[in-house]
Parts: structure tokens; sequence; C-alpha cells
């Protein structure tokens, strides 16, 4: 029902746009009309026209005649390297809070104009002026949300209430972890008790062993496999974002949430500007538009995420109304936002990565390690890394020498039947 | 005359020796100024010095390739050998069905291999019902190395087929007349004459194999790690574009010298088959 | 013994096509899963075709795949005809082994070399910074595209008989005409393999896709890979769904139509 009224409301929007919210400035507004606005967000970012709810993009280009043309990518650091490979560019895109502040570092980002933007009045204190943007210049809040544990109750034992549930060996092969360091080397600091943003190759080399230890239960490395695996019973044990657990849930009862005791990682997504944006001020009617109370509902609930917008959380409406997984109470629990780290700590968090990723369990040294926090173990890991490499080393050696025996054989045959 | 029809193939070629020198020869070098430079563009060698690092990935994605090529040779041949015995109008449809799969993207198809490969997935259920244990098949080595061949068998049916479809059968036929049994005629004649096909067939698919990313991410749950994955990782996530130059400068002259080894085995001037 | 063939040959297919199978089931899941099968329900076929993302980059991909299958065979069958008359030596091997290189070259190599390049003819000589687009994909996509059209066409033409042409030429065709009226004919069948190869590989590839495309062109894979944070919903199953039987029909047209002509020509004979 209130679905349809929003596209009754949206509707009448766009009946009616002279009338409406462009009081101000129509006259720059109307000089945007044919013009282009290329847009970068996340896959399946923004509400599409699926199952009748609204379809931003259409209704944007309806309202105020501009083409939208919008892409997708898959994670931060992808968007980042196309745009910094100088390709490419585009005037609005919504990037999660570490890599504004990177990308504001970069000066790649430009400053928003909020008197275009009134809409922000929707962006209660709390969203506002965080960590990333302390001067908030430069980016509008578009979700918030949490990394969570999802569990199936019909796999657990008990509802696990920490992380370490991830190095549980009862779940052997039943747990799954993010395939991006950032957020997997997250859960290892969080165990540990550190900072995420903390500039020690010590602290992160701790962090890395314990993603190494984690090996012992051979947990699967996913991005989106999760819901499959979730939904069909697959693996017990995986974290990841708070809002995907209820897109989850609709096709598998079973599944669970819980935000672990050692803390967890808190994201802002938010929409910018880049820097050399030839369209601004459409990119700012766009941002604007983003949060339209009517608009930022049907991706709040399109996206599931939780919404910084006041006008959608306080609307008794919203399908996700004072949801507590989306929205719990303030303080129940550590949360922590990354930053932006230095290029020498980003070098070496990926070779510590690269490292897990390839890292072979030496045994049950899980115990003696799992608070260690000392990188090597010593001599295993070196020994294990080894011993991968000698076992295919010496398949491909048997199987060149096979190669070359025939080739041998088949010269010394030619040879001898010459002779005969 | 001669001379003037040399001048005239040159001019007919030449769009595409300046297509190739632009954009095969120039983007190599490009490969390897990055290899030997660092982010701001000084020269170093620090590239190549982590590359010993990499080198369980990179025996491990040589071994899966050359497992996967056989087992597509394996299975490839006796298919070839099969559809090339039809009439033309069956041959015709068989490599349509051949090539048909490929019309979908590779994504959703290795993307529907989970669903079947998973512990609860199709055939595990299936297996369930005729009262057998389920198999542990997803997230193994296995696994990826499934895939691969699944992605890439096409490559090898197509080539061995097109060459056994030219196959002069008056050949076969007097190595038969000569006396030769099944195994005799296979070993003598079918096969040595199919060599062309099956060389470009196993250049086809090992070259893909050992340089795919995809596949080993969503079949083999994230453990194991191809190079193609630390190359993509060194491009996408760490924007390490010099490391990730690095890694695929040696993965490409390790193909090169594979290649030339292949060739070897083929006459002619080292030309592929289709 | 043929029991076994025709077992063996079913096998392979059903391996080859199993997957596709449970594309196409799942395409009629009636919730969002691709692993749990809960009810039949038309509503992603529903959806997809409303879907203005999906069905743009559809199109992109096609478009794409049309434009580069055709330039590649063109430029590639006359480089064919060229390289033909070379002679040996090692102008045409190297020709030969540079031909060689988009395919004995990792995929992820040659998008990202690719990639390096345009960006730096972008910045340097077109001094944009949006060099990357549908020109840059065009031109990734006819690359790698050439070898196979060049490697189907040269056996081709190495089967005609040379003095086809020169005796047509002698007859008083001029080059031109005796290459069109004579030569293509005959490799034909080489020309058309070759488009079709091109047409499949452009429309598949993913790998040099991602590394060359640029704003307003996603193709489909590209668009499937952008959504690997949230998921792979059913929609773009339905998606598959639809292209696979498209080209199924499209392929059973065509096949009836050649057998046609097939039969025509031997008539005529």
């Amino acid at each position: 029902m209130k679905k349809i009224s929003a596209v009754l409301l949206a509707l009448v929007f766009a009946l009616l746009p002279l009338n409406c919210a462009l009081a101000a400035g129509d006259a720059d507004i109307e000089a945007l009309r044919g013009t282009k606005l290329y847009v970068y967000n996340w896959g399946e970012y923004i509400s599409d026209g699926e199952d009748d709810a609204l379809d931003v993009n259409a209704e944007f280009e309806k309202r105020y005649g501009i083409k939208v043309i919008y892409d997708t990518y898959d994670n931060n650091e992808v968007m980042y390297s196309k745009l910094k490979s100088g390709g490419v560019s585009y005037d609005v895109v919504i990037p999660s809070d570490y890599m504004i502040e990177r990308m504001i570092a970069e000066d790649m980002l430009e400053k928003i104009d909020y008197k275009n933007i009134p809409n922000f009045k929707y962006i209660p204190e709390k969203y506002r002026h965080l960590s990333f943007d302390p001067a908030n210049e430069y980016s509008v809040p578009y979700t918030v949300s949490y990394v969570g544990l999802i569990y199936n109750t019909k796999m657990v034992k008990e509802a696990p209430v920490s992380w370490k549930a991830l190095w549980d060996t009862d779940y052997e092969n039943q747990i799954l972890m993010f395939n991006n360091p950032r957020d997997a080397f997250a859960i290892a600091q969080s165990i540990l008790g550190m900072d995420y943003n903390m500039e020690s190759d010590v602290a992160w080399r701790a962090a890395a062993a314990l993603l190494k230890e984690q090996k012992i239960v051979n947990p699967v490395y996913v991005n989106d496999e999760v819901f499959l695996k979730m939904e069909s019973g697959e693996a017990a044990l995986a974290p990841y974002y708070a809002g995907d657990y209820f897109l989850m849930k609709e096709n598998n009862e079973d599944l669970a949430f819980v935000y672990p005791k050692e803390g967890v990682n808190y994201f802002v997504d938010a929409a910018c500007i880049l820097k050399g944006s030839k369209n601004k001020r459409a990119a700012e009617l766009y941002i604007n538009f983003l949060n339209e109370p009517d608009i930022a509902l049907a991706n709040a609930e399109y996206i599931c995420y939780g919404s910084p917008n006041e006008a959608v959380y306080t609307n008794p409406d919203y399908e996700l109304y004072q949801n507590e997984v989306l929205y719990p109470e303030e303080g129940a629990f550590k949360t922590q936002l990354f930053r932006n780290l230095s290029p020498e700590s980003l070098a070496l968090m990926s070779t510590l990565w690269d490292d897990v990723k390839n890292y072979i369990p030496a045994g049950n040294s899980y115990a003696a390690l799992f608070f260690g926090g000392e990188d090597n173990i010593p001599g295993a890991d070196a020994e294990k890394m080894t011993a991968e490499t000698v076992k295919y080393a010496i398949y491909i050696g048997i199987f060149l020498l096979l190669v070359i025996a025939f080739l041998v054989f088949r010269f010394l045959r030619k040879r001898y039947r010459e002779r005969v | 005359m001669n001379r003037r029809s040399a001048a005239v193939s040159r001019l007919i070629a030449s769009p595409y020796i300046v297509w190739a020198a632009l954009f095969i020869i120039a983007p190599l070098f490009f490969v390897v100024y990055y290899s030997f430079t660092n982010s701001a563009g000084g020269f170093t060698l620090l590239n190549i010095q982590t590359l010993p690092k990499y080198l369980p990935t990179f025996l491990r994605s040589i071994w899966f390739g050359i497992v996967a090529t056989l087992i597509c040779l394996v299975i490839a041949f006796p298919l070839a050998y099969y559809i090339s015995q039809k009439s033309d109008k069956a041959q015709r449809t068989f490599v349509l069905l051949i090539m048909l799969p490929m019309w979908m993207s590779f994504l959703i198809r290795t993307y529907s291999w989970m669903a079947l490969l998973q512990d609860t997935g199709i055939i595990n259920t299936f297996l369930g019902k005729l009262g057998i244990d389920p198999i542990h098949m997803i997230n193994t080595g296995g696994a990826v190395i499934l895939g691969m061949v699944y992605n890439f068998l096409p490559y090898m049916i197509l080539p061995i087929y097109s060459v056994m479809a030219k196959l002069d059968y008056s050949m076969v036929e007097a190595c038969q007349d000569l006396g030769g049994n099944g195994f005799n005629v296979l070993r003598r004649c079918i096969i040595p004459m199919s060599i062309p096909g099956v060389v470009s067939g196993i250049t086809m698919v090992f070259v893909p194999s050992v340089s795919t990313f995809y596949i080993s991410q969503k079949l083999g749950g994230g453990s194991f790690d191809l190079i193609g994955d630390v190359i993509e990782r060194q491009f996408q996530q760490s924007y390490n574009y010099n490391l990730g130059a690095a890694l695929s400068l040696v993965l490409m002259v390790l193909i090169v010298i594979s290649m030339a080894i292949m060739n070897h085995f083929s006459e002619g001037e080292g030309e592929m088959i289709i | 013994m043929k029991i076994f063939n025709r077992v063996y040959a079913f096998l392979v297919f059903l391996f080859l096509y199993a997957p596709i199978l449970v594309l196409l089931l799942f395409s009629f899941n009636s919730t969002t899963s691709t692993s749990v099968f809960a009810g039949f329900s038309m509503k992603w076929y529903n959806l997809i075709l409303h879907d203005a993302t999906a069905i743009t980059a559809l199109r992109n991909t096609v478009l794409l795949a049309v434009c580069s299958a055709f330039l590649a065979t063109v430029i590639g069958t006359a480089a064919s005809v060229g390289i033909e008359k070379f002679r040996k030596g090692a102008f045409r091997t190297a020709v030969m082994s540079t031909t060689n290189i988009p395919m004995t070259n990792p995929e992820i190599v040659t998008g990202v070399s690719m990639m390096l390049l345009f960006v730096f003819i972008g910045k340097s000589i077109l001094h944009t910074d949006s060099v990357l687009g549908f020109g840059t994909m065009l031109i990734a996509h006819v690359t790698f595209n050439l070898p196979y059209v060049i490697l189907t066409v040269l056996p081709k033409l190495r089967q005609t008989d040379k003095n086809l042409a020169e005796a047509a030429q002698d007859l008083g065709c001029r080059p031109v005409s005796a290459f069109f009226k004579v030569v293509l004919p005959a490799i034909m069948p080489g020309v058309l393999t070759g488009l079709i190869m091109s047409f499949t590989l452009s429309l598949d590839d993913f790998i040099i896709s991602y590394f060359t495309s640029g704003p307003g062109f996603q193709t489909l894979p590209i668009v499937i890979f952008s959504m690997t944070k949230k998921r792979v919903k059913p929609d773009m199953y339905a998606l598959s769904a639809i292209i696979f039987v498209s080209i199924l029909v499209l392929l059973i047209i065509y096949n009836i139509v050649q057998q046609k002509s097939e039969e025509k020509t031997n008539k005529k004979m």
C-alpha cells in the first residue's frame, strides 16, 4: 500500500514539476534540461522499479529532463582504480567512508555547494562531520550500516556472540569469510581488540597471523556467494553487511543475526561529486533528489541498508521502521569506522592478504596462536608453504619428465628405424 | 608483375599490420615499462624481486592448467572423431551445439555450477535420493579444474574436429587395407594427422586456464588462488599496477616458452587452426 | 560400439548443458534465490523486460559484438589475402607470430596492457580524461578477434586454386572484381566461421571489456560482475534464458535456410 502511495506521490511530483520544490533557482535548473549526468554507483544499490517500487533514475530524468548515465561497480577499490586510471570521468560517485577520505586527500573530489542541497536538512547531526569528512564539505551520506555475524540456527549448537565463532573447529568447512582484505582484517582486529586503522606493522602482522590461523577451519572466502551459500544451508556462519541479512532471510527462515561483542565495523556510503565534473549543478540536483523523503524511502527499502535520512527512519510506514538490526540502540556495541590508511599500510595489508590466501595451516597450533599475535609460527608457516610449492613442483616435474621421455623415445625409435 | 603483386599484397594487408603494431605490439611495451618502474615512475627491480613469493601460486596455476588441458584433450578427442564421422548436416548441428553455451556469459554459467556442486546442491540432492552419501565437491581444487574444463572444452573440441573433418579418409582406408586393426589405424593414421588440431586445442585451453581468475574464486572458495586472481587483485584492489605488470610479464614469458615448445610438435609456421 | 559412442556424446553434451539447465530452472524461481527452488513463477521474466539497466547492457553487448565481429572480419580477411601472397621470410614470420599474440597472451594481460595504452594515448595525445568508452572497447574486441578471423580464412585461401583468380583476370576481370567474384565465394565458409567465432568471443568476453570499458557503456558481463557485493538474482538468469532461446531459434532457422540453399545449388549442379 505504501509503495502505491509512494508511486502516487511521485506521479504528483512529476505532473507538477514547476510548482513543487523548484521555487528557487528555477531558471538555472531549467537550463540543465537535455544535459547528461554521469553516475557511478555500487551494483544493485538504487531502487530500479522492481516490484512496483520507484525507478529513481527514471524519475529524476522525468522531473528534470537530465539524462542519467548510470554505471555500476562492485567495490571501492575497483571504482578507485577505474577513476584513477585516468580513462573515465563521472559526476556523482558513492564511495564508502575510508575511500572518501582517500579521495579527498588525493584531491579527487569537488566541494559540494550545500545551498543547492536543501534536503541535507534530513541528515541529522550524528551523520554529519564524520571522521572521513570532518568539515562535511564533500559528502552527503547515502547508506549507513554495520557488519555483523549471520548464522544458521539449525546448524550451530548455540547462538554465537563472538567473532571467535568463525574460528570454531566444530564448524569446519561451514564457515564463510570476507573475500576482501579490509573487511577480513577488521574481524581479526576486533578479536585482538585493535583499532582498525592502526598504522603499525606489528599490529597488521598480528591480525594476519590470526587470519592465517582461521585456515584451520577451512573457511570459504566469498563475496556475493554468501547469499547462495547461506540460503541453501551450505554454510553455518558468515560475516556480512547487516542489511543483506534480510535479503537472505527471505529465502531461509533459519537464519539469525548477531552483532559480536568485540565490536563491528560501521560504514557510511556517501554521495560525492568528482573533481572536474562537467555538470556540477546537475550532480547537486541529483544528490538532493536522492535525499527527498519518498526517493530515499524507496532506496532504503530496496537496498535494505540503514538510511541516514531522518525522514525515512522516523517514518512509521517504512518497512524496516525501528528495525533493531538496522537501527540498533546507540552504544549497544562497539563500532569503528574505517579510515584511509597510509600507502605503506595499504601495501602491507595487500601483501599480508596474499599471504593469508596462500597459507596452508600447519596443524593444531590453533589455541597457542590465538592470542599470540606473532607472525611466524616458528618454521611451520614457511615449512608448509614450501611443502605446497614442492608438491606442485614435483607434479609439474613428473609431467615434464614424461613429455621429455616420450620425445626421447620417439627420437630413438626413429634413429633405430632409419638404421634398420 | 611479381613485384607489383607483392606491393599490392602489402597494401591489402597494411590496415592489419598498422592495427597489429598499434594494438598488439605497443601495449606489450607498457607491460614491460610498468614491470620495471615504481608508482612514481622511477626505475626499480623491486617488482621482479617480490615475484618469488608468488612461486606457489604460479606452480599451482600451471599444474591446474596442465590437468585441465589433459582432461579436455581426453574428452574432446573421441567426441571430435565421433562428430567428424557424421553427415555434413549433423556435423554442423553438433558444432553449433558446442558453441551455443559460449553465447551466455561465463560468469552466469560458473554461478550455476555452484548450485550444482554444493554439498546441498543439485547433484548431491540427486545422489541423496539414490541413497548415496553426499560428495564434497565445491571449494576443492577439483571443482576449479572442473570449471576450467567446462569453460574451455569447446576450444579443444573445435580445432580437433576441424582437422578431422578435413582428413583424407582414403588414407584411413588405405591404412585399414594394409591390415591395420582399429587401434593401429588410430595410432598410425588418425592421431598423427590430427596433431595440428590437437596443438592448437592445447594452446587455446592451456592459456586461458593458467590465467583465469573468476572460476577459482567462485568454485574454489577463494582458497585456490591462481595467478590470474593475484594479477586481478593488483590491478583492481591494491592499485599496484607495477607488481601486476611484473606478474603479467612473467606469465606471458612462461606461456610464450610453452607455446614455442608446443609449436615444435606441429610443423608449419606455428599457426593455429580453429 | 555405436551405443557406446552415442552415450559418450550424450554425456559430454550433458556436461556442457548442465549449468544451462540449472539456469533455466532457476529463472523460473519465485524467490530471489539461485540455489533453493521455491516455486514456479514468471516474475523474473516480467522484471527483466522492464529493467532499463539490463536491457541497455544487453543492447551494448550485442552492438559491440556485431560491430567488432564485422570490423574484425573485414580487416582480417583483407589481411589474410595479403599475407597469403607474402613470400616466406622474416617479415611473414613476424606478421604470423604477431597474429598469434592475442591468442597466446592471457586475456588479463591483453586487457590491462590495452587499458594502459589507451589511457596513455588519451592523456598525452587526445588530452582527455575520459578516453575509455565504446571506441576503446571496440578496438580491444577487434584486436582479440582478428587472429581468429585470420586463422580461419588463411587455410581456406590456401585450399583455393590460385590459378582461378589469375584465369579470371586473364578473361578480363579486374583484380578487384576477380577477388569478389572468384576468391571471396571460395573462402566464404572460412570468413563466416571467423565472423561467428568473433561474435561469440566478443559476446562472452568479460576480462578485456572490464578493463577497457568507460562511462555509459557497460556490457552485460560487467553489469553482472558489479553485482558481486549484493548478488546475482534470477533476473539475470531469465535474461540469459531469453538470450539462449532466441539464439537457439536463430540457429535453427539458419540451419534450415542453409540446407535449403544447399539443396538448390545441388540441383543446379
